[in-house]
Formats: C-alpha cells, structure tokens, sequence
C-alpha cells in the first residue's frame, strides 16, 4: 500500500495475504455470529427464571440466586469457559466445544440481562400493578399484554449494548478451539506465521459487526419512540 | 335505598392492618349495602385508601374478616391467629365485583383509550373482540370520549384520561365501584367533567360506591352515608346533612372547618 509515495506497509500488510486470508475469516464470521446471537437468545432465557429467584420472597431461592449472580458477573469470563469446559465431561455431559461456549456466555450475560429487566420491572410505575390487579388480570396475562410491551422500548438500548458486548467477547472462544474467526486468524497466523494481515482484518471484522448491531439497536430504538412513546406532541 | 334492610354487600369485622409497626386500621367494622353511596373522608393518613385497597385485593390485613358480595377476602379466625386470606378463587370473584378508580389514572401508556377499555374484558372476561370493543365504545360515549378513542394516554389531558379510566373499570361490570381521590391530580379546569361523569353514575344506583373525595360539595350530593376517619377508626359517621351540619364530634368539626377554609 502506498500513500504520498511512501510504501509503507507493503512489507507486513500484503495484498496477497490479504486475498488467501479474508475469505477464511468471513467464513468463519459466521461462527461468530452464530454463537453470539445463540448466547445473547439464551442470555435472554435464562435471565428470567433468573430474576424470578433473585426476586423470591423465599431466602432459599432468593439468596443463592443473587450469590450466583453477584460471583459470575465478578469473575473472568474466560475462567468461565474454562470451568464448564472441563467441568461438564467430569459429570459426564459431552457437549461439543460450540454448545460449552455458548453455554458459557449465555449464563454470563443472563445474570447482566437479568438485571436490566429489573431495572426495567422497577422503572415501571407501581400503579401499573395495582391496575392489572385491578382488573382481575392473571399474572401471565398481566406480563404478556401489559408489562412486557411496556419494558421493550426501555430494554433496547441496554440489551443491544449487552449483545455487543457477547460479539466482542466470542474470540475468548477460540482457548477452547471453537472455530470463530480469532480462532481461524490464528491458526492461520500458525501455519503461515502470518499474524498481521489476519488480526488486523480481524479487528475490522469485528467493527463491521459492531457497527452493523449498533444500525440495528438504533432502527429499533426509532421503531420504539414512533409507538406510544413518540405521541407526546400529538395532544388532542 | 340505603334505608332498605338489605345484608349487607360489604363488611369489615375488627379488621385491623398494619404497615410495619404502625396500625393503619383499628379494630374497623364498616357494613355497606347495595347500591349505597358511601363517601370516607378524613385527614390524610386516616386509613381511607387503605380500606379502598383492601376491598381491591392490593391489600392484606393482619385480624378481623372481610366479606364482599358473600365472597369471603379474610376470614377471622380469632384473636390468636392472623387472618386467613380466602382461596384464590375467591379472590378472583371478589376482582370481578369490585372496580376501581386511582388518583393517578394508571392507564396502560401503550394503548389506545378504547384498547385501554377492551383489555381486561378480552382478556379476563374472554369476551370476543367485536363485543368487548362495541362496549368500549359506548362506555367512551357515556364519559364523552367518543371522538378520542385511538388516542394514547399520553395524548389525553388529565381529566380526560381519569375519564377513561373510570370507563375501565365499568367495563368489567362491577358491581362495587372505588374511587379514590380521582380528582386530587387534576387540573382544576378539568375536576368538573370528572365529577360530573361520577355524579351521574352515583345517582342512578347501579353501583355500590366507595369514595374518597376532598370535594365535600359532590359528598353531601351524592353520598348516602358520610364516614369520617382518623388514625384508623370511624370516628364519626351519618347522613350527609348530618355530617356536615351538625357533626357532633369535635374531631369531625374540626376537620370540616379546616377543608371548607382550605
Ligand atoms: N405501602 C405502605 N407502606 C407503609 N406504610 C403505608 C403504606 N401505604 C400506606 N401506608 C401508611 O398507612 C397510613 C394510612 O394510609 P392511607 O393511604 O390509607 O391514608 P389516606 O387516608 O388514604 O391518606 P391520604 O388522604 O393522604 O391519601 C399512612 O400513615 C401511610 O403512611
Ligand atoms: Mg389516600
């Protein structure tokens, strides 16, 4: 590549790397993107029982639920890999190496999912309770129709922010040889000692992904405030 | 018709609640029968919304029973044991008797008035879209809404959505009704369609009703029977020409001069 004349990176960014390299790595972009939106469904699964517990009037459910909570969020998420990716085969669950992963990070980001539903839950004005009450609504029915539409334009913004945040942490995957594309970018680093064509393309992988979440959060976002939110001005 | 010998609909028998250490209700016996307009006034604190609350299952209390419309909420079971609440099912019949009406509307945001209406009656009553929306529209009809029926909430004024809000509830066909200060967060401008909504309701003796009001001018025009509150207990209680003309407290003189110079 040459710029003002100067050929600056044509010793260590080659277009011939670039050219094996990069369709390899979009391949493997979607094992990436595969495992990130799997963990980010079951990081959304699993927050509700989660928060259910956490919320039990009951100490027994309640106080191991918010420990649970409070020791995954405070501990390496790599740890975390390594600990159900050793741990599982030694209780006799054979899980390939794919599903441990996915595992890992949908447990990791339920206990943040859980609390941005209930930061949502204590957002919601009490009244709202005491009218579905009220109404004699059962509490499925109360959360289906009333509760939840009312905490999904809220939840937006802090889930796609979480869900980010699982498509940056994926390559940790790659220490237990899930073949995202940190994973193929190194082996091929290995193979070739090639390293810098593959990370950098990595890297703007990565920026693709995230800009292209970010898109996607803020078309919703918008979708969210056109509803009942965006009606403030329309008084009559 | 509250001179007609009737059991009554509603009854506290020694109902005592408790907010933590505080008594909120004293020892409270409160009989109401159907289709009388009752009216609770008292200071604040006095336990006024709280009897309104329990009748609407937000509440427990910790002695005495609650019997409503022949459904048992709370079943005394003697000075050492706490009361009982009554089977879910019960609880559930007692919802469908009772409708209530907050100072604070609580509005559903994400609906449309008529949605608003609709809900519960899809929903709890399982009545099929068509008629329960054909009821929502006249119930929009007799508060004067007809025009607003898609807007949101947040597209209503104040008076407006208390007016939805009361067609909510009459929605679900109760046959007690609560109102609890519904016009306390309105503008003044806007107070008058509200009670002019709940002074047609009261006078046709449809309903049971329970009120919470400051307004003692649509007290003493609607009400049947006036009870005055404090700290928990019915201090003094009549007819409204009673009450407001010769309350024979001190408590309840006091507090009618201090609201009529307020
Ligand atoms: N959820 C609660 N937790 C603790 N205390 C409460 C709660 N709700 C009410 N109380 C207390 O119970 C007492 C009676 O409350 P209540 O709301 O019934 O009074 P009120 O007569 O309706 O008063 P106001 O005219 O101010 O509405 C008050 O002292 C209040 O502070
Ligand atoms: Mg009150």
């Amino acid at each position: 590549m040459t710029i003002l004349g100067i050929d600056i990176l044509a010793d260590w960014f080659r277009l011939s790397v670039v050219t094996v390299v990069l369709p390899k790595l979009i391949a493997a972009a979607s094992v990436t993107i595969y495992v990130a939106l799997l963990a980010f469904v079951g990081a959304l699964v699993i927050a509700i029982p989660l928060l259910w517990a956490q919320r039990s009037h009951l100490p027994l459910i309640a106080r191991p639920a918010v420990f649970l909570s409070d020791f995954i969020r405070s501990t390496p998420l790599l740890l975390q890999v390594y600990f159900y990716f050793f741990v599982l085969p030694q209780i006799g669950v054979m899980l390939p190496a794919i599903a441990t992963g996915v595992l890992a990070l949908s447990i990791h980001y339920g206990c943040y999912v859980s609390e941005a539903y209930r930061a949502g839950l204590e957002a919601l004005p009490v009244g709202q309770r005491d009218a579905v009450i009220a109404l004699g609504f059962s509490r499925f029915d109360a959360y289906r129709y009333i509760i939840v539409p009312q905490l999904i334009p809220f939840l937006i913004p802090a889930l796609g922010n979480l869900l980010v945040s699982i498509f940056k942490e994926t390559p940790l995957l790659a220490s237990i040889a899930v073949t995202d594309i940190m994973f193929v970018a190194m082996q091929h680093g290995a193979d070739h000692f090639q390293y810098i064509e593959p990370i950098t393309l990595c890297g703007l992988i990565f920026l693709a992904l995230s800009l292209a979440t970010s898109f996607v959060i803020r078309v919703l976002e918008n979708a969210a405030s056109q509803t009942w939110l965006g009606r403030r001005n329309i008084r009559g | 018709m509250a001179d007609q010998i009737a059991s009554p609909i509603i009854s506290f028998r020694a109902v005592t609640k408790k907010f933590g250490g505080t008594t909120v209700l004293a020892n409270l016996d409160l009989d109401v029968v159907q289709n009388e307009n009752l009216t609770l006034i008292g200071p604040s604190g006095s336990g006024k919304s709280t009897i309104l609350r329990i009748l609407m299952t937000l509440e427990n209390v910790q002695a005495g029973g609650v019997t409503v419309d022949g459904e048992a909420l709370w079943v005394d079971q003697g000075p050492d044991k706490l009361s009982q609440q009554a089977a879910a099912a019960q609880t559930r019949a007692i919802r469908r008797k009772v409708g209530m009406v907050f100072q604070s509307f609580n509005l559903f945001p994400h609906m449309s008035a008529l949605r608003n209406i609709a809900e519960a009656p899809i929903r709890v009553l399982r009545l099929s879209k068509d008629e329960a929306y054909d009821r929502a529209i006249e119930l929009l009809k007799l508060v004067g809404l007809a025009d607003k029926q898609n807007n949101f909430p947040i597209q209503l004024s104040g008076g407006q959505q208390q007016r939805v809000a009361i067609a909510r509830a009459l929605a679900m066909r109760p046959k007690i009704l609560l109102f609890d200060e519904v016009t306390s967060a309105l503008d003044p401008e806007t107070v008058g369609e509200v009670l002019s909504v709940i002074r047609q309701l009261a006078k046709k003796h449809q309903f049971t009703t329970l009120m919470v009001t400051h307004h003692m001018g649509l007290a003493r025009e609607i009400s049947d029977r006036v009870c005055f509150l404090e700290g928990g207990r019915i201090i003094e209680q009549g007819s409204p020409v009673q009450i407001f003309e010769s309350p024979a407290n001190n408590r309840t003189k006091a507090f009618l001069r201090a609201i009529l110079e307020a």
